[in-house]
């Protein structure tokens, strides 16, 4: 990934936006890639937690809200327990899907998942999913 | 007084295997649970925004449910709701500003504490009844049978909530062996299952499913105990959707092994809910009767 760093003053308004919605600074992480040693759905992630984080403390509100990071993200909770700076990864992840739900874009249609599959799936699934991925 | 159990939603439809097995071996050791007679879905997952509060109604009403019922205790079996109601009761207790937001909103409701204590059924069985009951209960112990603890997230994880150690935990270890099977520890145990992606990121989730069933074939496990529909319905039945699933791994409930060590009715252990292999693993094994197929 290569890493656009803006001259000038730094845009904190992402870091500030997600500060509000979940409480966690993103600017506290030190780079040190735990994160991503840790996460369990990495591999299915553009960019790594620790690349994200990256972006969020560069400002890069445009790039932050494209990257499949906080979609892929289970909410496992392994990052927290890891994450030697004590920050609430799941919950600063919440914040980045909050700030693209409250605009109201979904990222689940309810109407596109076929009947075999919503037979199938145990209620958690569904209600989790919603909860999530959907405004 | 009867401890009160809150069921959840999936314990009422894709889980039965999970609950009638999971009372059925409560009777069995004597113990009994009276479930909530007004209950509503916690909400699956706990909200993890800090500036909306109408994600924390749903499971506080269950609270309140609970308190209502008068036995101060609340057991779940399904890891999500059991993680879902204790950070729920923890907020409530914890954090002032929000208790009397929430209060002052739900004018229907009584004001609510945090009073009740959540506990996992995992919880009852280690710290009320004891292995040592459980093993001296045992009609049908288990031996021979390799069986791997998967422990997923929910029961885990924020540490504040863990029923074990985040890190290291051993109560579904110290579970197996109370059952007289072998416990056999295997990488992926504190793994996340892939979770609600399964809906959302389907080609991710399976990334979990295939890595879960080959760290546990690598460890020759014979199957899995598990405590979450969502992992059982991951680990178990997405198996299908494997391209080279390299031998069946079957997944089972711990209620269901649970049920079958203590000589319970195998009708209670719902086995044809189960992904297949699970029911035959323990036919092979002649720990349930063949003749009991539907």
């Amino acid at each position: 990934m290569s890493v656009f760093i803006p001259l000038g003053a730094l845009d904190d308004a992402i870091i500030q936006k997600i500060a509000e919605i979940s409480g966690e600074n993103a600017r506290r992480c030190m780079q040190c890639g735990t994160c991503s040693a840790v996460c369990p759905m990495v591999e299915s992630m553009q960019p790594s937690v620790r690349q994200l984080m990256l972006l969020l403390q560069h400002g890069r509100s445009g790039a932050v809200q494209e990257a499949t990071t906080a979609w892929t993200c289970a909410a496992c909770h392994t990052c927290l327990v890891r994450c030697p700076r004590g920050i609430d990864i799941p919950r600063l992840m919440e914040g980045i899907r909050q700030i693209v739900l409250r605009q109201n874009l979904d990222r689940v249609d309810p109407r596109a998942i076929p009947a075999e599959t919503l037979a199938a799936l145990p209620p958690i699934a569904l209600v989790a999913a919603f909860r999530k991925l959907t405004a | 007084m009867k401890i009160s159990y809150y069921p959840g939603c999936t314990l009422k439809s894709k889980a039965r295997n999970f609950e009638d097995s999971a009372l059925a071996s409560l009777a069995a050791l004597g113990f009994e649970v009276a479930e909530l007679e007004r209950w509503n879905c916690c909400g699956a997952l706990f909200s993890l925004t800090t500036d909306d509060l109408l994600h924390q109604l749903a499971p506080v009403r269950v609270l309140i449910r609970a308190k209502q019922a008068g036995a101060g205790r609340v057991t779940t079996l399904c890891s999500q709701c059991y993680n879902t109601l204790a950070r729920a009761n923890r907020l409530m207790r914890e954090d002032e500003e929000k208790r009397n937001t929430l209060n002052q909103f739900m004018t229907e409701e009584p004001d609510y504490f945090g009073e009740v204590e959540v506990v996992h059924f995992l919880q009852l069985l280690r710290d009320e009844i004891g292995w040592e009951k459980i093993k001296a209960a045992l009609k049908k112990p288990l031996t021979g049978l390799k069986v791997a603890p998967f422990y997923g997230c929910m029961l885990l994880r924020p540490k504040e909530v863990g029923i074990d150690s985040p890190v290291k935990p051993s109560i579904l270890m110290d579970f197996i062996a109370a059952l007289g099977a072998t416990p056999t520890d295997f990488a992926a145990a504190e793994e996340c299952c892939g979770a609600y992606q399964v809906l959302a990121a389907p080609e991710a989730g399976l990334k979990r499913t295939k890595r879960v069933v080959e760290a546990a074939h690598a460890s020759a496990v014979d199957a899995l105990v598990l405590s979450c529909p969502l992992c059982e319905y991951n680990i178990g039945k997405q198996q299908r959707e494997l391209a080279a699933p390299g031998g069946a791994l079957p997944v089972f409930y711990f209620s269901q092994l649970l049920a079958v060590a203590l000589g319970v009715d195998a009708g209670s252990c719902r086995f044809d809910l189960n992904a297949a292999g699970a029911r035959q693993l323990l036919e092979e094994r002649g720990l349930i009767a063949a003749a009991a197929r539907k």
